[in-house]
Formats: C-alpha cells, sequence, structure tokens
C-alpha cells in the first residue's frame, strides 16, 4: 500500500490535505532534495510538487526518472503556471521521436 | 565500413553466418517493437497533454477559491480546519508489462466509505470558498490520480523507445554491415587461396610430367 504527498511551499499544498494527501510545506531548496529523496525511498508511490519547486529539484527528480515509482509530477502553485508540465510532455516526445510532433 | 579482425578460416565464416543471421532475426524483432512502443506512446502522451491541462485549469480555480478563503479566513482558523483530514488516501500499485516496460497502474482506495466525506471541518466557522476549493481539488483528484499513472508512463517508454531506437540503429548500421563485410571478404580469400592451390597443383603437374616423359 502507498500513499500519496505533496511537496511546496505552504500556500500551494495545503487544499490537498482535506483530501487525505500528505502535505510537506518546505521553504528553501536544500531541505526540500533531502525531503524528496527522503519520501521516495519511502512508502509514497506518487508525489505532487510545485512547479516551482520542480524547477530547483531537477537533478534530484530526473534520479527518479527511470524507476517505476515514484511517479513525481510537478502541479501548478498559487503562483501561477510556469508551463514546466507541458514542457516535460514536450521533452518526452522530443526524446522518443526526435523532435517534438505534439504541439 | 571496417572489416573485423578475424582470421579468414572455414570456422570463422560459419561463425560469422550464424551471427549475421541472429543479427538480422534481432533487428526485426527490435524494429518491430520500436514501432508498436511508438504507436502506444503518441496514443498516451496525446492523453498525457489534454489531461495535464485539465488539471492545471482544475488547480487553478481551487487555488483561486482558495486564495480568497484565505483573505476571509484568519490564517489560524484556516490551519484548524485543515489540521485533521477525515480523509486518507491509500495508493494501490500494479504494474502492467507493455512490450517489456514495465508502467505502473493506480488505484485510488479512501480509508472512509463515502468519498464525498471531504470536508474536514465544521461549517459554521470557516468562509464557503473554502469549500469551493476543496470541492475543487477533490473533484480534479481522479484525473490528477491518471496524469500521475500516465506521465510516468510515458516517461518510462521515452526511455524505452530511446533505447530501442539506438539498438535498432546499431545493429542497421554497424553491426549487419560490418558482418557482411568480413563475411565478404573470408569468402573472397577462401576462393583466393583456392585458385591459388589449384594453379600450384597444375604447375606441379607439369612439372612433374615433364621429368617424367623427359621433356626437354
Amino acid at each position: 500500500m502507498y500513499k500519496i504527498a505533496a511537496m511546496g511551499d505552504k500556500d500551494s499544498i495545503y487544499g490537498f490535505a482535506s483530501l487525505g494527501i500528505s502535505i510537506f510545506p518546505v521553504e528553501d531548496s536544500a531541505d526540500a532534495g533531502r525531503l524528496l529523496r527522503q519520501l521516495a525511498e519511502s512508502e509514497y508511490g506518487v508525489i505532487y510538487i510545485t512547479e516551482a519547486l520542480a524547477s530547483d529539484l531537477n537533478a534530484e527528480i530526473q534520479h527518479y526518472a527511470s524507476k517505476p515509482l515514484p511517479a513525481i509530477i510537478p502541479v501548478p502553485g498559487i503562483r501561477g503556471n510556469t508551463g514546466i508540465g507541458l514542457e516535460n510532455v514536450s521533452k518526452f516526445v522530443e526524446k522518443a521521436v526526435g523532435s517534438d510532433i505534439i504541439s | 565500413m571496417a572489416v573485423m579482425n578475424v582470421n579468414p578460416t572455414r570456422m570463422e565464416l560459419t561463425n560469422l553466418k550464424r551471427k549475421l543471421v541472429t543479427a538480422r532475426r534481432g533487428h526485426k524483432l527490435l524494429k518491430d517493437k520500436r514501432d508498436e512502443l511508438m504507436r502506444r506512446f503518441l496514443d498516451m502522451v496525446r492523453e498525457n497533454k489534454a489531461l495535464r491541462k485539465e488539471v492545471e485549469e482544475g488547480i487553478k480555480q481551487a487555488n483561486v477559491a482558495m486564495s480568497v478563503a484565505r483573505c476571509v479566513m484568519s490564517d489560524k482558523a484556516l490551519d484548524v480546519a485543515l489540521m485533521l483530514p477525515t480523509q486518507e488516501m491509500q495508493l494501490e500499485v500494479s504494474e502492467k508489462n507493455v512490450m517489456s516496460v514495465m508502467i505502473p497502474e493506480f488505484d485510488v482506495k479512501f480509508r472512509t466509505a463515502n468519498e464525498n466525506d471531504i470536508y474536514s471541518y465544521g461549517f459554521a466557522n470557516t468562509s464557503g470558498d473554502l469549500d469551493t476549493a476543496v470541492k475543487a481539488l477533490s473533484d480534479i483528484m481522479p484525473k490528477m490520480i491518471r496524469l500521475a499513472e500516465i506521465e510516468k508512463s510515458c516517461q518510462l517508454m521515452a526511455d524505452e523507445i530511446e533505447k530501442t531506437r539506438r539498438r535498432v540503429n546499431a545493429l542497421e548500421h554497424v553491426m549487419i554491415p560490418q558482418y557482411e563485410e568480413t563475411i565478404k571478404y573470408i569468402t573472397m580469400k577462401l576462393d583466393e587461396n583456392e585458385r591459388s592451390t589449384t594453379t600450384r597443383l597444375m604447375k606441379v603437374k607439369d612439372m612433374m610430367l615433364a621429368q617424367a616423359h623427359n621433356y626437354d
């Protein structure tokens, strides 16, 4: 049995708590990296992470890219959408096909 | 393309011919794998993109309501309201094998029987906007789970497609031509040896005949 986590600035992820997702508010990215590793090694199958934080933690996130679990999914935070999510999807296509044919 | 560094012998030739057959078959299989993976990947990535747009829109709506709620309520009241969730999500993960790529499948279980039991607070002291925010998030949740599943799958499949493509290309443009050329080289060399043996024999025969019949 796995659990779902949400990471990011407190304001963005607070709402998720009511749905039964464990929330982990973080402020600076050094702590966040450590926390992400901790979560990934324990029983969390899906980790939602705010886009702002995701761009800081790119290296750590890439580390888990080739493993089946956990799925680390960037979601827009309260400060708006930075477009990282869709950019990632384009990157997958680019990697697989050679150029982004779905844009 | 360079000829491999092998001895031009009959044994080497048989080995290489066998290797060439294997390489050709491997190439065909890998090519089929790549094509099928690509087909599935493209379907998935389209869904991924559509889902992501929906989810991002949904979260935006929830965030708008949340911001309003934060303005109307004190921080402390908001903390208290959300501090103890009634709901707990359990994620059941199974793996599906798609062309030897293990992709995860997520199935969500809720702790309480009623999935709509998401409000962890009394309605007396909270703003209605908080309800809206929580409801909006809860509505988008199934899609978020599906997004997690499909985005991870896309990521894994993109990796696998890249790997398979490299293998196909290596076989098609390096291994197979190399084998073919080496086989050609060995065949030529063996034929040449055979011809030189024949001529030598003819020469020796001539010399022996000349000796036997005392030709001058």
